[in-house]
């Protein structure tokens, strides 16, 4: 039988259960799998432990209550440093933080990914992450006559991951044209199921042997694709082809500001997050206007 | 030839430019406006040897200019995604000139939280990259705000990036890969060149900015400085130097960078 992995992002979300662990592709604002993200929000859906490179995914999952625990290397919207609604509860202390270095992350990950305990690393020996942030960590010895004491950074198997790209087909082949993949590639990798948000879907991908390269993971990775255009909205989806679009400045200054009101987040549901996706689009300007947002220039 | 008139951010810059002078051809990393026009000034004057991006995922040999409206007649020399970020940083093929906000004086930084772990009182950046940059090649820090704060007596509420404190160093852990090699202030520039009673690095003045004396710094800092023998005044900008910052930051964004945008003579 041919295969269809066609998903709506309601198909993609019922999957997923209380307690899991989700890792969410992506990198701050950049390129992550809102639509879905926003469908979460909607649901019932509780006490889920997210794993990422955060950005307003994290932060909107933790203002609305859906976060027990956070394995992440930062939360940050990069022109607004510190994502507003994570500061607010992790000062609360209404989350777990499992803090990492940047490139520990994706340590873990890759662990996962070849399905080993843990992957040895010096970084972290000499800081505090050991002692105050993170106590579970542990170091191994090497075994050869080196005998460097290292760290061990456990594998960050992931239930489920998210991630967003520009096209995809029907049998789950995907195109990534960002600039910078980030590490979508390894939370595909250390993950039980994959899906995948795209700007645009087709039945089956015919491309040639430069297109090939753009793909991010094999399709024997991907679980489910949903079209969403837009879908990345209000973090960028910038393609090297051109097209695609920047993040959304306005936007995310008018979420952060909610961060500094009494019940902001409930207004910011209240206000984008009513309705369906297409109610979401035409609340922050249609979708043509969120096509149409210029990338950054750094 | 040294000119008179500039401001304390230019002297800033051209202060920070000189971190990378003879590293070879590392990825220079300023984080920051101020640490990023260094580095281009840096590339461009004494060590074009050096890799800068383009502040996203491209290398590039020609720096990029500050606020640019889009990405006309950018040109790159290779794609230097996240990925291979991480790969030079743990290859030690890099220096970055990072913005810490708390420092002690084994050049132990904290950007994570102030107050306890588990509830901070005040939640920061987290460690993001500074556990693994500073224990796999050299740093150099920014501190735009001179004083107490930054500069704790004890140790930093949380280390995120190593320093030269032994007890943090038992045996077994390889130190071999680490450096501090400046802090410039906007009071003064400072290295690790000292020793302390025990032997160990210890964080010593090496030259002072126009206006600023030793003990106005020492006032500005909560553990007890050396001074280097040869302690002099910062090196002023050159012509050359305000012609380049001025070409790549056309919009003048490095005077909002210091409050006030006091000059660089005080």
């Amino acid at each position: 039988m041919a295969l269809n992995k066609e998903l709506s992002v309601k198909d993609i979300v019922a999957e997923l259960r209380d307690g899991m662990t989700i890792g969410i592709g992506g990198w701050g604002p950049r390129r992550k799998p809102m639509a879905i993200v926003r469908e979460i929000l909607r649901s019932d859906l509780k006490d889920l432990t997210l794993v990422g490179y955060g950005g307003t995914d994290m932060g909107m999952l933790a203002a609305a209550g859906k976060v027990k625990k956070l394995i992440y290397a930062f939360v940050s919207l990069d022109f607004i440093p510190l994502e507003p609604f994570f500061r607010k509860a992790r000062e609360a202390g209404s989350i777990q933080g499992v803090e990492l270095d940047e490139g520990q992350l994706h340590w873990g990950l890759r662990a996962a990914a070849m399905r080993i305990p843990f992957l040895p690393t010096r970084v972290g020996l000499g800081t505090d992450q050991l002692t105050k942030v993170y106590p579970d960590l542990r170091t191994v010895t090497s075994p050869y006559d080196d005998g460097e004491v290292l760290l061990a950074i456990p594998a960050i198997k992931l239930d489920v991951a998210l991630l967003h790209v520009h096209k995809a087909d029907r049998l789950g082949n995907v195109r990534l044209y960002a600039p910078d993949p980030f590490f979508d590639e390894l939370f595909a990798r250390a993950a039980d199921r994959s899906y995948v948000s795209c700007e645009e879907l087709v039945d089956r991908i015919d491309g040639d042997e430069i297109d090939a390269r753009f793909n991010l993971v094999e399709r024997n990775l991907v679980n489910g694709v949903a079209l969403t255009p837009g879908g990345a909205h209000p973090t960028s989806n910038v393609s090297i082809h051109g097209g695609g679009y920047g993040w959304d400045v306005a936007h995310l200054k008018r979420y952060c500001a909610a961060a500094e009101e009494d019940g902001g987040w409930q207004k910011y549901a209240e206000e984008f997050l009513r309705g369906d996706e297409a109610a979401y689009q035409q609340a922050v300007g249609g979708a043509d206007a969120i096509l149409r947002l210029p990338r950054q220039v750094f | 030839m040294a000119t008179t008139d500039f401001t304390l951010a230019e002297l800033l810059i051209c202060a920070c430019a000189e971190v990378w002078r003879d590293d070879g051809e590392v990825l220079a990393t300023g984080i920051g406006i101020i640490p990023r026009l260094a580095q281009g000034l840096a590339k461009l004057t004494h060590s074009p040897e050096l890799m800068i991006t383009d502040g996203e995922a491209y290398l590039t040999e020609e720096p990029v200019v500050l606020g640019a409206k889009n990405h006309d007649g950018r040109r790159y020399g290779g794609w230097m995604p996240y990925a291979r970020v991480f790969d030079n940083v743990w290859g030690g093929r890099r220096h970055a000139l990072v913005g810490p906000v708390q420092v002690d004086r084994w050049g132990q930084a904290n950007i994570s939280c102030i107050g306890e772990f588990a509830r901070p009182k005040r939640q920061l950046l987290g460690l993001r990259g500074f556990p693994g940059n500073s224990i796999n090649h050299v740093n150099s820090f920014f501190v735009p705000n001179h004083g107490p704060r930054v500069f704790v007596d004890k140790e930093v509420d949380v280390v995120c990036s190593v320093g030269y404190k032994p007890e943090r160093w038992p045996a077994g852990v390889k130190q071999d890969y680490m450096r501090i090699h400046r802090i410039v202030t906007d009071l003064c520039v400072m290295d690790f060149g000292g020793r302390n009673d025990e032997g160990g690095h210890a964080i010593r003045v090496i030259s002072l900015h126009p206006g600023i004396t030793f003990e106005q710094v020492q006032a500005a800092t909560g553990f007890p400085l050396l001074q280097a023998d040869n302690l002099g005044e910062t090196a002023h900008p050159t012509e050359e130097q305000l012609a380049i910052i001025r070409r790549l930051d056309p919009k003048d964004m490095r005077s909002k960078q210091i409050k006030d945008n006091p000059p660089g003579r005080r």
